[in-house]
């Protein structure tokens, strides 16, 4: 008798959930992968391919889909990864070295004097942050390079160079206060 | 000419953590005198003894931490929760039990939590308890007060040597007796009432012979903590406030079962945690809200601990249950920021 | 009248006052050599309209407005343009930013002044005359006043106007002597203000500790109707939100500017010099300096613009003994200067000099949560929970507890027993904020150009194959095999330029 009356309970308290959970399926669905947006989101955006993906999109999608891991984004840094970490819930770990260090902020520079008007650097720009046509001086728009450098391959005679960004007036920013964080800890 | 650079503000105010710390000790020495008038040598002898041990500990865990030694043993942080312990430890405990606490204190509930301003909860406490659980007996050798019909009966000598090595032919059974709350508890388990209770002469006048003059000269010295802004004044109001406001209802009820508020607040480390122990800023609350309210609640379960509860005074665990709860309360205490709207 | 409004926390300070306000206002020298720089303002940076080897007037404007967050800049005395480029310039970070660098020719010609009838004026045509002359708050923010004049729909009318001669920095005296010595000035300033934005009440307020200046304006002051309003001796009654509170009990919103609640702050000196322009044709070219602290003699001196710390500190008697800082602004919330080379600009309110035995530097202990910085903060905040989120770094959690709210007055770092340097950790954490914010959209720009060139490159696939296509079906109907009739290989070269020239976007 007790046990038809705990098998009916414990049945009907998963009935319940199951209906709840049904609903709340239907009612609070998502239309879309909300996940690949959130990953691209934290991504650099700066279409470099050094993960091993055409396009930081492609890399957000395989991500999601679990073939790709999150530490192969080398301009993202150590602090893209833990920021993909904490989204997705998993552990953070050190950026993959095969790829590449970590590098300070960069622009690519066409030297002038040298460009012969192929538009080789162009095509393989990924955001057309470069200007120019055939036969005509290329130069690179600054405030739209993302430093990915696929364009130094391409350049028949090696006239692009990066350069890092320096700290202006306008973009110079207070410093952690390390050295006493460091007394202080 | 070059200069130097570095960031505002160019003048700071002449305060620093030894300053505080230092406060709290002077502020602790009305309450010692009274303790070593009534209760001997012991007291001091616990106090030297917990002071040594507490700034060697300290060291060897600073060293072994790799930090600067004279910078954090000159904030006086390991020396007042010595004190704080050792005043709270019978005064002829042995000195095994006094290095156990303080070192306990110290490492445990100090540095291995990452040492002065990291620890969740409070380090004297720490100590207290675990040897309290671990040692019950020696614990509880709480000696009868002079004037109690016994004279001052151990010179400095014998108190040294009984916190030494032992006994040594001196028997502590004449020396030692239970506490006012000891006793009230006891006997309230045997069915008398408060009143009858509170006629023997272990009590004195308000709160128990010896213990009383001791709790003035806390008294004393937490009033000035709080003048001068040592100490946070919703903490001790919020506590004993909290403790009398409970105390005060249920003695309303049963005046016969349940002892007067001015007993309870009065009596055993109520106002001794309540300007010493609870006071600690880095275990309490840290918004003035939040104060009241961890005070009220240390007040509470001291009260509930007290009278339902399984040790005779409960100001050691009320205060570590309420660390607990301290950042919990931080958070739904914030004050209203300049310029949005209240709630 | 009705007492002050107390705001909470807030400190009481030494006040280092009779060491430069008992003397009167030093007029200042030209010196050989002026560097102008063209950023003196909150906004874009003024536009060069000189370059090297052009002769200006004193009062000449050098550098044009650009845009409405912005303000001219003008040749402080007459002579030649040495160069318009990078100098050293009085911030924090010791970089330099772009100068006009002037050689007077000691003849100090004004350019041909003319003011002009404020009451005639369309009040557009009034804040634009004001843009064009520089004038900038100079209680230190150095924003621009013709923004600040126009109530832009925040609210009908002004309630109150208030005019900040607060002055609540210890060691500061600059606005206490003009109060002093140009009453009548200030107040003729104030009538621009108030004819411009119609204010309900206007209240001076000025810290107790300066009699002489609250006797000045009062006797200015008299058959105006203007409030003097004295406030009580407290660090920082000089902010603006904190004097607004104390005068009429309003809080600015969180997130909202004070005209919200019809409040509008100016300083008295921006006052004054908004009169000199509008009733003089004078622009801003020069301030009154506070210069004091371990300096032989202390005193105010009337600057001219682009005169370097290193001259004024000579016309003071120079350094005494064992000089081992030197801040632009106050003890509390000034900046520490790299050099004294570096030249008086809008923002110049006081040179302090401080010597090796009143600087500390006491090392920095662990946070021991006392809470006495949060009793201070007169802003409410919670400054112990701000540090432990800037100091993890956590960005998302530090704003939480309204990080942008916090003035960075200092006073939760003068009173901290640790000694933790916690206006530091704010400023960096509300740089590094900025960054991010800076980093996402540049990002989001970055994302996007890539998706638009993924879709050219589509574009251009599908019209290669829609053209083979339309080659194709002559071919495909011919029994003839074998036919090579594959498609040509795209011409990028031919292709590109059209492409490029339709997608190179004008970025923002």
């Amino acid at each position: 008798m007790m046990m038809i009356v705990a098998i009916v309970a414990l049945g009907a308290l998963a009935g319940a959930s199951g209906l709840l959970l049904g609903f709340a399926a239907i009612r609070f669905k998502i239309e879309g992968d909300p996940v690949v947006e959130r990953i691209d989101a934290l991504l650099p955006q700066t279409q470099c391919g050094q993960c091993g993906y055409v396009g930081c999109r492609s890399y957000a999608e395989a991500i999601a889909a679990g073939e790709a891991d999150i530490n192969q984004c080398p301009p993202g840094g150590q602090g893209g990864v833990a920021a993909l970490a904490d989204l997705l819930g998993r552990d953070p770990k050190p950026l993959d070295p095969d790829l590449g260090p970590e590098k300070p902020k960069m622009v690519a520079v066409i030297d002038e004097q040298s460009c012969i008007g192929c538009t080789l650097c162009i095509q393989a720009c990924p955001v057309d942050a470069i200007l120019g046509a055939a036969k005509h001086m290329h130069t690179v728009i600054a405030r739209e390079c993302t430093g990915c450098e696929l364009c130094l391959a391409p350049c028949p005679v090696d006239c692009i160079h990066m350069q890092p960004i320096s700290p202006t007036i306008t973009t110079w920013k207070w410093v952690y206060p390390a050295a006493e964080a460091r007394a202080a800890a | 000419m070059r200069f130097k650079t570095v960031t505002s503000p160019h003048v700071l105010a002449d305060r620093s953590v030894g300053q505080v710390m230092r406060r709290v000790l002077y502020a602790m020495t009305p309450g010692i005198v009274a303790l070593v008038w009534f209760f001997g040598w012991g007291v001091l002898i616990n106090l030297a003894l917990a002071t040594v041990v507490a700034l060697v500990a300290e060291a060897a865990v600073l060293t072994v931490r790799g930090k600067p030694l004279a910078l954090y043993l000159g904030d006086y942080s390991a020396v007042t929760t010595a004190w704080l312990l050792a005043v709270a430890l019978p005064p002829l405990a042995p000195w095994w039990l006094t290095t156990i606490g303080v070192v306990s204190a110290i490492v445990i509930a100090k540095h291995l939590y990452g040492g002065l301003g990291y620890n969740p909860f409070n380090p004297a406490m720490v100590g207290y308890v675990v040897l309290l659980i671990s040692f019950p007996r020696e614990m509880s050798a709480w000696l009868i007060p002079y004037g109690v019909g016994q004279p001052h009966a151990l010179g400095l000598l014998d108190t040294l040597r009984i916190i030494m090595g032992g006994t040594g032919g001196i028997t502590l059974d004449g020396l030692t007796g239970a506490t006012p709350l000891d006793v009230l508890r006891t006997k309230l388990g045997l069915g008398l009432t408060v009143t009858e209770i509170r006629n023997s002469p272990v009590f004195g006048i308000v709160a128990g012979h010896g213990w009383e003059w001791a709790t003035l000269g806390f008294l004393a010295g937490g009033l000035w903590l709080v003048f001068t802004r040592t100490a946070a004044w919703q903490i001790p109001v919020g506590m004993l406030g909290g403790l009398a406001l409970i105390a005060t209802i249920f003695h309303l009820v049963d005046p016969l079962r349940y002892a007067p508020p001015w007993f309870q607040v009065w009596s055993g480390a109520a106002i001794y945690g309540a300007f010493f122990i609870a006071t600690d800023p880095v275990t309490a609350s840290t918004t003035a809200r939040g104060r009241l309210i961890y005070g009220a609640g240390i007040g509470v379960l001291v009260y509930i601990i007290r009278s339902f509860g399984g040790y005779p005074d409960g100001v050691a665990f009320a205060v570590l249950l309420m660390n607990i709860a301290a950042p919990t309360i931080d958070l739904y205490t914030q004050p209203r920021v300049f310029g949005a709207r209240s709630g | 009248m009705t007492p002050p409004f107390p705001f909470h926390g807030g400190l009481k300070t030494v006040r280092h006052k009779t060491e430069s306000n008992r003397e009167t206002i030093l007029p200042g020298s030209v010196p050989e050599r002026l560097v102008v720089p063209l950023r003196q303002h909150v906004g874009a940076i003024a536009k060069p309209l000189v370059q090297a080897g052009d002769r200006v007037l004193k009062g000449q404007m050098i550098g044009q407005p650009d845009g409405y967050v912005s303000a001219a800049v003008h040749a402080p005395t007459s002579g030649r343009v040495v160069a318009v480029d990078q100098q050293p310039v009085p911030h924090p970070s010791g970089l330099p930013d772009w100068c006009v660098t002037i050689e007077s020719d000691g003849q100090d010609r004004w350019i041909e002044r003319t003011p002009v009838d404020y009451q005639r004026m369309h009040p557009s045509d009034l804040r634009n005359f004001v843009r064009n002359a520089g004038v900038v708050g100079l209680g230190g923010a150095v924003f621009p006043s013709a923004v600040k004049m126009n109530l832009s729909g925040h609210c009908e009318r002004l309630e109150q106007l208030i005019l900040n001669g607060a002055e609540c920095e210890p060691w500061m005296t600059c606005d206490d002597l003009i109060m002093r010595e140009r009453a009548v000035e200030i107040v003729a300033g104030i009538h621009i203000l108030a004819h411009l934005l119609q204010p309900r009440e206007v209240l001076i307020g000025i810290e107790d500790d300066k009699p002489e200046a609250i006797a000045a304006m009062n006797a200015a002051c008299s058959g105006t109707g203007y409030q003097v309003r004295p406030v009580p001796t407290r660090y920082p009654s000089g902010g603006a939100k904190q004097l607004t509170k104390l005068l009429t009990n309003k809080e600015a919103p969180v997130n909202g500017r004070s005209t919200d609640i019809g409040v509008q702050c100016f300083n008295v000196a921006t006052a004054y010099t908004l009169h000199r322009a509008v009733a003089h044709g004078e622009p801003v070219i020069s301030r009154i300096v506070t210069v004091t602290g371990h300096i032989a003699q202390p005193r105010n001196i009337d600057a001219l613009l682009g005169s370097s710390f290193a001259d004024l500190i000579a016309r003071c008697g120079g350094y005494r003994e064992g000089v081992e800082r030197l801040i632009m602004g106050g003890p509390m919330m000034g900046f520490a200067m790299h050099s004294d080379g570096v030249p008086v600009t809008k923002a110049t309110n006081c040179i302090l000099a401080v010597g090796a035995d009143a600087l500390v530097e006491p090392p920095v202990m662990p946070c021991i949560r006392c809470g006495d910085c949060v009793e201070v903060c007169p802003a409410n905040l919670l400054p112990q929970q701000l540090y432990w989120h800037a100091r993890a770094k956590e960005f998302d959690k530090i704003q939480d507890y309204h990080l942008f709210s916090c003035i960075e007055c200092g006073c939760c770092s003068y009173v901290c027993p640790s000694h933790i340097p916690l206006v530091q950790y704010y400023r960096y954490a509300k740089n590094e904020i900025w960054a991010l914010e800076k980093e996402k959209q540049r990002a989001e720009l970055a994302r996007r150009r890539h998706q638009a060139r993924m879709e050219r490159l589509e574009r251009e696939q599908r019209e290669r194959e829609a053209k083979l296509r339309q080659k194709a079906p002559p071919r495909a109907a011919s029994p003839l095999d074998g036919a090579t009739a594959g498609p040509s290989p795209a011409e990028p070269a031919s292709a590109a330029p059209a492409s490029i020239a339709v997608n190179v976007e004008r970025s923002e």
